[in-house]
Parts: structure tokens; C-alpha cells; sequence
């Protein structure tokens, strides 16, 4: 929380100085702050200058043709007005037929006016800066800087601005933009009944987050969101803690002094990582099947994976247990790195000790392993919770389970939270406003825990420690 | 005397250890082989069922039948019925693109928050860290419609820009490697009069050759493995890669499990040895990277 009063505090900070430095700053200075470029240009900066003239050109150009009007949609509070449809032309005498307005491509385009506002005010943020070191490096007496120094500058003390720029632009359209957008869609009622176009879609503020929590007489969706949150959280704890541990055992095994053809048994199983996670499931959900070969071995004819009985726990652990045929493989190959890494006088002194295998597990493997491997841990967990490909793979979120998918909140019960977001916006009767509700939810959870981990972790705070 | 007796129990109890030690490692042995055999065999079923020609349709009903044929014929049809050599190019080339873009971002960006120091790197990190944990199928609607309204749905170079645009969100390994590489070294070559830029390709990147050559293998196998964003993005079968292909092949409606499941399985042969063999290069790097942010 501190952290964050003293950002804003120094952000409050900058702004103040920013304001003094323009009220007292030349000419130059007040110049560009109304035409960008201006001031270098007079102090013979001429190609900076016209660069920062056509970035303003442009923009307005933009906001005038295209984004202002989108913008303003935002300050109007509703996403159109205007249905599509016939509309009598009374000049022409006949029926002409209008498209209506797009909620959607309001809202979308709305956000990218946004962004570009904001990128806007950055540049012209730096091009005020610059006339005002301008000022400075003048009342010091030393010449302004040329065209050829400023670009030497961009690949020596400001190189990282070169080298971010270009990652960042695309972060910003493919996740930042669409973040937004979608984070914006939790507070419209955007689902099947509102579906442009032919339909608008409107702002209705945090009903949908009373939907997804509340019971609200059989329309609310709580029960049906703890039962999948639930099951979520079970599948996550044994999904991370049968592979981290099983893995370890074997990892163990396989090391043991004494053991022999270490090397085959490793690739043993290395050799189900290096075949694709997609091929492994769409095998087992085959292998699985009613009519899959493991019923034609067993002689059963059990759906292994759309098993009903039991609130579908045949299908539940199957998942858990085809994951561990995924996921230990993994955990083998990391602790043998590890495990060859603990001191070996360690061990030595256990023994001399007089510890049995059991305690020096207990007592030297295991609280290594966790020290080593607790980021990881919890990056497992995290992963886990959001762990799309296994579920939809493999039994698509199913059974359906009445219960659960009555009150049209299509959840069924192998589903996590993320599949159930996947069903929601893909079905035919989709309800985006929902699955926006529930993705933020997700982030707050995978938030709340990769903090905890992060803070923890060396990695984080001991980044100067080897250099 | 007293010392003959203690050596002689001394002796006993080694022999006991001894005879416990091979118990226990028999049983080692014991589980290993059986979960060996566990793990195997669902790709030994794999490679047998890619193999296996049957006269009929090729349903799979009894795990030997009578009239077994082991042959190439279901990759014969792979090639010659289904648009799989197709998909194999569009796979690729998508692969080697977004690969490129991928590695060249995620160095420059490790570069830049390792390497140097500036006024907001420790903000830029916190915001990366925040938008790596939202859900990456919450924006991908928004990415359909995005990429719609500029027309590049439907095409491989949306999908291409789908998987290199956010590159920069996973830099972690990458700079935590970085981060061990002594700064004493670029002192060095500042004193001679290097620019940042020169430093990052004569002193950095050669140095960094074991977390490159990760990258560029994690980044080049994530399109032969990813299903989720071309099944959203794509749905013109000339554009499927690999994975979206084969699935199409036995979960659709045209196509019924029972038809197309031993020609699936000689797909999934095909992508699995090309990953394979990508993986194992890359198998001793995978460790180093995982583990680079915690043991040091």
C-alpha cells in the first residue's frame, strides 16, 4: 500500500515540476506546447521538430475523421442508440434501408481512440520535456543537442528505449487493448440477447456481477459458481501436488546410488514430454472412450470420462490421474537437476548421525526441494487453475451435469472456471458480460497468488547478486 | 578380544544393511519397470495404431483382430486424403515467423530490464508481471474482432502476430539469465568506447547462447502444440497448422471417431517426432531455465 501512495506521490511530484517548468519556461517552451515541435525547430532541432509536427498532424487528423467521435460515446453513457432498419426518406419517397449502430465496434474502437489519446499525451509529454532541457543546457551555455547526438543517444544511454518500443506496441494491441476492452464488456449487458448487430448492447454497471454471485431467486449463478470455483481449487491442489510429489519419489528412485540404466529409465519417461500435450490427450480421450481400447481390455463398457455416477467422479479422476501421466514426467526432469545439486556432505552428515532414509528424506531432500522449487510451486498451482488444454481436451468440461447447467449457466462438472468462460463465449446463446465477470475473477485469484510467490522468491530480490 | 566382537558385529551388520539395500533396490526396480511399461505403452498403442491397416473402415473393437495388417497405408492416406501436408507448410511457417519475432523481442526486452537501469524499469516489470496473470482467453474474443475489423482473420499472418505479440510477457528465464552474466565485463568494454548496442551483440548475446537457443526452441514448438488460438482464429481448413487439423480430423461432424482414428494417429505420429526431436535438444536447456530463477 505504501509502495503505491509514494508512486502517485511522485507522479503528483513530476506533474507539479512539469507545470512549473512550463509557466517559467522561454517561449519555446509555451510553443510547443500548443503546436508540438515548434520549439526545436527554433532552436534548429528542424528534423525532431517535424517529426513531433506530423505525429500532431496526424493525430488530429484522426480524432477529427475517426476517433473523436468514439471517444465521445464514452462521456454520451451509452454504447448507440440507433437500431438498424427502414427508414422512410421522405425527399426520395421510398424506404432506405440504414445499418444501425455497432455497440461493439463503438466500444472497440472507443478503446483504441483511448489508448492512442494516451499515447498521445506521452509524446507530446517528451516533446515538452525536451524543450525544457533545451532551456536548461541554453542557460548553461552549452549547444542544444543535434539530430546525429540524439540518435547516438538512442543506442547508448536511452537504448532501452529502442529495444522496448517495439515489444511494447505489440503487448499493447494484442493484450493491454483487448484487455480493456474486455475488462469494459463485464459492465455491459452483452450476451445473446444483445448481439450486435441488429441488436445494441448498454452499460448496466455491476449487475453482472450480481448475477454471478448472487442466488437471486434460481437466476443468480453463486451456487453454480462455488461448485465450479470448488472443483477448480480441488483439481488445481492434486493436479500440482501428485505430480510435484510422485514426480520427486521417482526422481529420487531413479537417482538412488546403486540404481543401474539410469539413462533408460529417464528417457522412459522423458519421452512422453516430447510428445505434444495436444496428440497425448486427444489419445487418451480416444483410449478412454465408451468404445476406447481400455473398455475392449477390461471387458467393461464404462464411459470412463462421461461417467455421471458419484457427481462424475470416474471422470474426475481420470483427469487427475492422465495429467500425472502428462505432468510427473516434467517434475522428474527438473528434480534431477536439483537433486544433484545438494551438497553431498549433507547427506554424509545425516548418516554419520545415524538418520534412516526416511528421516534424511524428511530432513534434507524434501526442505531443499522446496526451497528450490517453491516459485515453482506455486507457478504450478497458478497454471493448474487456468490448465485449459487438459479439461477441454479431454472430456470438454462434461458431463453435463443437470444441476449445474440448469438456470442457463452452462457450466457442467468437470468444468474449471476458464472452460466454463470458453463455453460461455462460444455457445450458441453466448454471454460474454458472464465470462468477462468470471475471467476477472480468475485474474484476481492467479493475482493474489503469484504476488504472494513473487515477493518471496529470490529471483526477485537478489537480481544484482551475480553480477 | 572386546574389539574382535565389535568387528565381527560391525561385520553382521553390514551384511544386513547389505541385504535390506538389495530388497529395497529390487523393489526400485520393480516400480520403475512397472510405471516404465505404464508410460510407454500408451505410445506404443499410438505407433501400433498408426500402423495398423485393417480392410475395413478401421474400427478399433479388439486390441489384436483376427486379420491384423501392420503397413504404411494410413499415412499414404494422411497425405493423399487429407490436406495434411498442407497444414505441415502452414505449421512451419507459421512456426519459423512468430519464432523470429518471439526471440527477437524477448531479448530486447530482457536486455533492456537487465541490463540497464532506468527510471521506470521497476514499474514496466510490475506492470508485465500483472498482465501476464490475466487468462489469455479473456482478450482473445476481443483479438477475433480486433483482428476482423482490420481484416486479417482467417489468416496465418494473424496467427503469427497472435503468438509473437505478447512475447514480451515471458522474459523471466531469459533475463534471469541475463542477470548472472558479471557486469565487470561491460565495464570493460564501455571504457573502450562501446555503445549499449554494440555491447548487447559483441559482449551479451554470445555469451547467452544456452537461453537463446531455449528460446528459439520453446518458441518454434509452441504453434505445433497450441490448439486454443487457431481453433478461435482460424476456420478455413487451407489455414489449419497440425494440431488444429488433426483434431478437426476426429472431433467433427463429418467425421466420425471410428474412420479417421488410425489416420489421426499417423498425424500424430508425424508431429510427434518433429517435436520429439525438438525437445530433446532442447531438454538440458529446459532444466537450466526453469530452475535459473530459484537455485543459484
Amino acid at each position: 500500500m505504501n509502495k503505491i501512495a509514494n508512486a502517485f506521490r511522485r507522479f503528483g511530484h513530476g506533474v507539479k515540476q512539469a507545470v512549473y517548468d512550463v509557466v517559467h519556461g522561454s517561449v519555446a517552451v509555451k510553443l510547443s506546447c500548443v503546436i508540438m515541435g515548434l520549439g526545436q525547430m527554433m532552436r534548429k532541432q528542424i528534423i525532431k521538430g517535424l517529426i513531433y509536427l506530423l505525429i500532431e498532424a496526424g493525430f488530429i487528423a484522426f480524432m477529427v475523421l475517426f476517433g473523436g467521435k468514439y471517444l465521445g460515446y464514452f462521456f454520451t453513457g451509452n454504447l448507440g442508440t440507433q437500431l438498424g432498419g427502414e427508414i422512410w426518406n421522405e425527399a426520395a419517397g421510398i424506404y432506405e434501408y440504414t445499418s444501425g449502430e455497432n455497440s461493439f465496434l463503438i466500444l472497440l474502437y472507443g478503446v483504441v481512440s483511448f489508448i492512442l489519446l494516451i499515447v498521445f499525451v506521452t509524446i507530446w509529454a517528451m516533446n515538452v520535456k525536451g524543450n525544457v532541457n533545451n532551456d536548461k543546457a541554453i542557460a548553461e551555455g552549452k549547444p542544444v543537442s543535434t539530430f546525429k547526438q540524439d540518435c547516438s543517444m538512442l543506442i547508448n544511454r536511452k537504448f532501452y528505449l529502442l529495444l522496448l518500443v517495439p515489444p511494447f506496441a505489440g503487448l499493447l494491441v494484442f493484450t493491454v487493448m483487448p484487455l480493456i476492452f474486455m475488462i469494459l464488456i463485464a459492465f455491459t449487458n452483452y450476451d445473446y440477447e444483445h448481439t450486435p448487430p441488429g441488436q445494441l448492447f448498454n452499460w448496466v454497471g455491476f449487475s453482472t456481477f450480481g448475477k454471478l454471485f448472487s442466488i437471486g431467486g434460481g437466476s443468480g449463478f453463486l451456487l453454480v459458481f462455488l461448485r465450479v470455483l470448488a472443483w477448480t481449487f480441488i483439481w488445481a491442489f492434486f493436479a500440482t501436488f501428485t505430480n510435484y510429489f510422485l514426480g520427486m519419489i521417482l526422481a529420487l528412485m531413479i537417482n538412488k546410488k546403486g540404481i543401474r540404466l539410469k539413462m533408460l529409465w529417464r528417457t522412459l519417461f522423458v519421452v512422453a514430454i516430447a510428445v505434444p500435450q495436444f496428440v497425448t490427450l486427444l489419445l487418451m480421450q480416444k483410449i478412454l472412450d465408451g468404445d476406447g481400447i481400455l473398455n475392449v481390455i477390461l471387458g467393461t463398457n464404462t464411459r470412463w470420462l462421461a461417467d455421471t455416477r458419484y457427481a462424475s467422479l470416474i471422470p474426475r479422476v481420470m483427469i487427475i490421474l492422465v495429467n500425472m501421466w502428462i505432468g510427473i514426467p516434467y517434475t522428474i526432469l527438473m528434480c534431477s537437476g536439483i537433486l544433484m545439486n545438494i551438497p553431498s556432505e549433507m547427506y554424509e552428515a545425516g548418516r554419520l548421525d545415524g538418520a534412516n532414509p526416511v528421516q534424511l528424506f524428511r530432513k534434507i531432500v524434501l526442505p531443499y526441494m522446496l526451497h528450490a522449487t517453491g516459485p515453482y510451486l506455486i507457478t504450478q498451482f497458478v497454471g493448474n487453475i487456468n490448465n485449459f488444454n487438459v479439461i477441454w481436451l479431454l472430456t470438454g468440461g462434461g458431463p453435463v451435469d443437470n444441476i449445474l447447467y440448469g438456470a442457463g449457466s452452462k457450466a457442467q462438472s468437470t468444468d474449471l472456471l476458464v472452460t466454463w468462460l470458453y463455453r460461455l463465449t462460444t455457445d450458441v446463446n453466448p454471454q460474454y458480460n458472464v465470462a468477462s465477470v468470471i475471467g476477472i475473477v480468475i485474474f484476481v485469484i492467479s493475482a493474489a497468488l503469484s504476488l504472494i510467490t513473487y515477493n518471496r522468491s529470490s529471483s526477485a530480490k537478489n537480481e544484482e547478486d551475480y553480477q | 578380544m572386546s574389539n574382535g566382537v565389535y568387528e565381527i558385529r560391525r561385520a553382521k551388520k553390514r551384511m544386513g544393511q547389505k541385504s535390506k539395500n538389495a530388497v529395497v533396490n529390487g523393489l526400485i526396480y520393480f516400480v520403475l519397470a512397472l510405471l516404465g511399461i505404464l508410460w510407454i505403452l500408451p505410445i506404443i498403442y499410438l505407433l501400433y495404431t498408426a500402423l495398423r491397416v485393417t480392410p475395413d473402415t478401421g474400427i478399433i473393437n479388439k486390441l489384436i483382430p483376427a486379420d491384423l495388417k501392420l503397413g504404411f497405408g494410413n499415412f499414404y492416406k494422411l497425405f493423399k486424403e487429407t490436406m495434411f501436408k498442407r497444414w505441415l507448410g502452414n505449421t512451419f511457417f507459421v512456426a519459423v515467423c512468430s519464432c523470429a519475432i518471439t526471440t527477437l523481442f524477448i531479448l530486447m526486452v530482457s536486455y533492456a530490464l537487465s541490463r540497464m537501469r532506468f527510471k521506470a524499469r521497476k514499474p514496466i516489470m510490475n506492470i508485465m508481471l500483472i498482465l501476464g496473470m490475466f487468462p489469455g482467453f479473456m482478450s482473445m474474443i476481443a483479438v477475433y474482432f480486433i483482428l476482423k475489423a482490420v481484416n486479417l482473420n482467417n489468416s496465418l499472418v494473424a496467427l503469427i502476430l497472435v503468438y509473437s505479440a505478447g512475447a514480451a510477457l515471458s522474459y523471466y528465464i531469459c533475463k534471469g539469465f541475463f542477470d548472472t552474466i558479471p557486469r565487470s565485463l561491460e565495464e570493460a568494454a564501455i571504457l573502450d568506447g562501446a555503445s549499449q548496442f554494440t555491447i548487447l551483440f559483441r559482449v551479451t548475446l554470445p555469451l547467452a547462447k544456452p537461453v537463446i537457443v531455449y528460446t528459439v526452441l520453446t518458441s518454434f514448438i509452441a504453434p505445433w502444440c497450441d490448439f486454443i488460438f487457431v481453433n478461435t482464429i482460424i476456420n478455413d481448413a487451407n489455414k489449419y497448422t497440425v494440431a488444429l487439423g488433426l483434431y478437426r480430423l476426429i472431433n467433427s461432424q463429418n467425421s466420425s471417431f471410428n474412420e479417421n482414428f488410425t489416420v489421426f494417429c499417423a498425424g500424430a505420429v508425424i508431429v510427434g517426432v518433429i517435436v520429439g526431436a525438438l525437445f530433446m535438444g532442447m531438454q538440458r536447456y529446459y532444466v537450466e531455465g526453469v530452475t535459473s530463477g530459484s537455485v543459484k
